[in-house]
This record gives structure tokens, sequence and C-alpha cells, in this order.
């Protein structure tokens, strides 16, 4: 079964405080938009704390506490009240149809409105807008026209897809809005959008794709990182 | 003061919820000298100087006084909280952009499809068990764990210290979180 979540070393690494920026990014959305993976991280996070309540204390500088109690007062910022246990959130009981609303992680970089966004045309049905986050990875959303596909390819890496809207298929697989796919080079794939909206994905590239497909031989020297 | 105080998961949110409702300065007292040095240790643990450790951890105190309304004993242990508040607060040094928390109002937080039984089940009692599952682990395994936890460590970099083969770190590290979901499966933590 694949559980499209992230996996396993990545929640740990995030949890731990040292994934990333680009696959920081990935684990935040992934954790607004899909429940089960917000609980995997929890359960991570959950050592954390175990691990911080063992660990042996540390000697603080003398003045430590009275250093930090006079900041108490500038501390102006109010603490939103947790919601009630057992309430929904505002009227946001529906996955994301258009794209919106996006996880806080995606809004602080892009805002909130994905058709403002400086998309660029790659080949038909097929839109992308890198994004501007440190490390060596190529950050983009993409954006894939209903019915259509990406054009066959493979990887020299890894691929990260996480669908923020609509849905796209690959092979007997289906992803919808919150579902994560990690694809290498053992892969030699064409996703294709399904339903009836553009499938808009966050994905994360380490190294450029190979186009595999007959026109994309061609292309391949067009489509670099 | 003394830093051998210890502080059982009840009390410590009670001191919360007494920071949260009544900005009780005393019950400040109390959190800070039991979590500033062990965030401290943390920090130093992941590699950061003694002063920046220190700064960061008074920075994460002054945090957990700010948002001791929003802590949520039904998500997560005081001790839990306060770990990702000092973590968010060290990688917010690192980088670029602040880290968000998970915000509660986020409008695209998709909500459970069944609003958890298990919710009701105190966090703290959930982490109590996750506890108990981590100290019964063989010590070979608990310590794969805190390698990988608290030292960024890769994978290689753990066997290399370990001087054990890469493959043997990694199927210890696999067993380990196996078990540690195992315990927190009862209620509905991880199937997988
Ligand atoms: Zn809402
Ligand atoms: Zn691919």
């Amino acid at each position: 079964m694949t559980s499209h979540c992230a996996p396993d070393e990545m929640l740990l690494a995030y949890a731990a405080g040292w994934l990333d920026e680009p696959l920081s990014l990935v684990v935040e959305s992934q954790a607004a938009l899909n429940p089960e993976s917000r609980k995997r991280l929890a359960a991570y996070e959950a050592i954390g704390g175990v691990l911080l309540d063992e660990l042996p204390p540390a000697p603080l500088c003398r003045e430590a506490i009275d250093r930090t109690l006079p900041r108490l007062d500038q501390a102006a910022e109010q603490a939103v009240p947790h919601r009630p246990a057992g309430t929904a959130p505002c009227g946001c009981g529906s996955r994301p149809r258009d794209g919106l609303p996006l996880p806080a992680s995606l809004r602080r970089l892009v805002g909130s409105d994905l058709a403002a966004l400086p998309w660029k045309w790659r080949m038909p049905g097929l839109s992308e807008v890198v994004l501007q986050v440190g490390g060596g990875q190529r950050v983009s959303l993409v954006r894939i026209a209903p019915g259509r596909r990406a054009p066959r390819h493979s990887h020299r890496g890894h691929e990260i897809a996480l669908v923020l809207a609509g849905a796209f298929q690959d092979g007997t697989e289906t992803y919808g809005a919150g579902d994560l796919q990690i694809s290498d080079g053992t892969v030699d794939h064409e996703p294709r959008a399904i339903g009836d909206r553009p499938c808009i994905c966050l994905t994360v590239l380490d190294a450029a794709v190979r186009l595999t497909g007959p026109f994309g031989r061609l292309l391949n020297p067009f489509i670099r990182g | 003061m003394t830093d051998a105080l210890l502080l059982d998961p009840p009390t410590q949110a009670l001191l919360i919820q007494a920071v949260a409702e009544r900005r009780d300065r005393e019950a400040f007292g109390q959190l800070f000298r039991y979590f500033a040095p062990r965030v401290k240790s943390y920090l130093l643990r992941l590699g950061a100087e003694d002063g920046l450790a220190e700064e960061i951890a008074q920075e994460a105190m002054v945090a957990v006084w700010r948002k001791a309304a929003s802590f949520d004993p039904a998500q997560a242990s005081v001790s839990t909280w306060v770990f990702t508040i000092a973590r968010n607060k060290r990688i917010d040094g690192l980088r670029r952009l602040r880290r968000p928390e998970l915000d509660p109002e986020d409008p695209a937080l998709q909500p459970e499809a069944r609003p958890a039984a298990d919710r009701l089940l105190d966090a703290s009692e959930r982490e109590e068990r996750l506890r108990r599952a981590l100290n019964t682990l063989p010590e070979e395994q608990a310590e794969v764990i805190r390698l990988a936890f608290f030292e960024d460590k890769a994978h290689a970099a753990i066997a290399s210290e370990t001087d054990l083969p890469l493959g043997t770190v990694k199927s210890r590290l696999r067993l380990a979180l196996t078990r540690l979901r195992r315990a927190l499966a009862a209620d509905g933590m991880d199937q997988a």
C-alpha cells in the first residue's frame, strides 16, 4: 500500500529540526492538507518532547531568568486561544478546489492568489512558477490542465510532488489534494491531470528531469533546472 | 533555585495553565528552571555554541509565556510543545524564512475525517506510553534514535560514529520507529 504521506525519515528530520528548507515546505504543506500526515508528524514531535524531558539539563548563565523576566512584558504578541476540542475549523471542511486556500507556509511565499503568479508556459497544458527557496533544489508550483499529461520522463535524482489542488493519475495510482508522490530514476512516468480542474502541485527536484518520450528527447536540452 | 528540579507532566500542564490564565510569574519561573536548561542542552547537542544556545533558550521561554494560551493539551504534552517552540526558534535563526507554527486557524487546514475519540485521551497520556516504549527499547535502538534526533546526523555519519555498517543503522532506526509507532497505535496514532 502506498500511503501518500511524507516518508518517516523526512518527518523525523523535520521534527528534529534539521530538514532543509525545500523539504520543510513540503512537510508543512502536507501537514496542513493531510490529517494523516499531520498525525505522523505529531508522533515524531512527541518523540522530541520525550527526549527533551530526558536530556541532562545544561547549566544556564546565572542571570538567565533575571534577563528573561523583563522581556515578558514586552511580549505584546497575543496568543490565539486554541479552538475548543472537537470543533471543526471555520468553514473549511472540504478539500481545496481551485488551489485555494493554500497552506500558510506556501502563502508566505506566493500569496494567496495563484492566478496572479507569473506562470511560465512549459509545454501544452503545463505551466510552472519557480519559487525562491533556499537550498540547491528546484522548487516550483506546477499546473497541469485537466486531462493533460506531463511529458514522459524519468529522473536523475528525486522528484517530490505534493498535490495542492485537483488530482493526477500515475499508472494505477491516483493522487488527490494532500497526497505526496516521490519518484526517482527507477520510474518512467507521465502523470496525467484527472477531473475537470487543473492539477496544481508543489514539486521539489534535486536534479533535472530526464525526458524519455519521443518528443521529450528533442526537448531535453531546453528543460534545464 | 535548583537545576535538579523535576516536573511531572500534569504539573507542567498546570503551570502552563497558570501562565495562560493568570499570567503567573511564579509558575513561569518553575517552567523556566525546568525547561530552559533542557532546551539549552538540546541546542548544544545540535552544535550551537554556548552563548547562542543560551539566547535561543531564553527566547523560547519568552515564547512559552506569550503563547501559553494557545497550548492545547489534546494536541501535545507540554514538553513536546516546548520542544517544537525551541526547534522553530533555532530554525528561524538559521533561515531567511520564519517558520510558522501550525496555525489552528489556517484556512488550508484539513480537518480529520472523524474527530478521533483518542483526542479525548490527554496527549500527555499518549506520550507517557511513548516514553515507556522509548525506555524499553534495546539500548542500541534508543541510541540511534537519539543520534538521529539530536545530533543532526545523516545515517552515514551515525554509521561512522558508531562503527556500524550503514545498513545496520538504518535497520535499527526502522525497528525503533516501528516500536514507537506501535506504542502510539493503540489510540490510532499510526496504523502503518
Ligand atoms: Zn477557516
Ligand atoms: Zn516525475
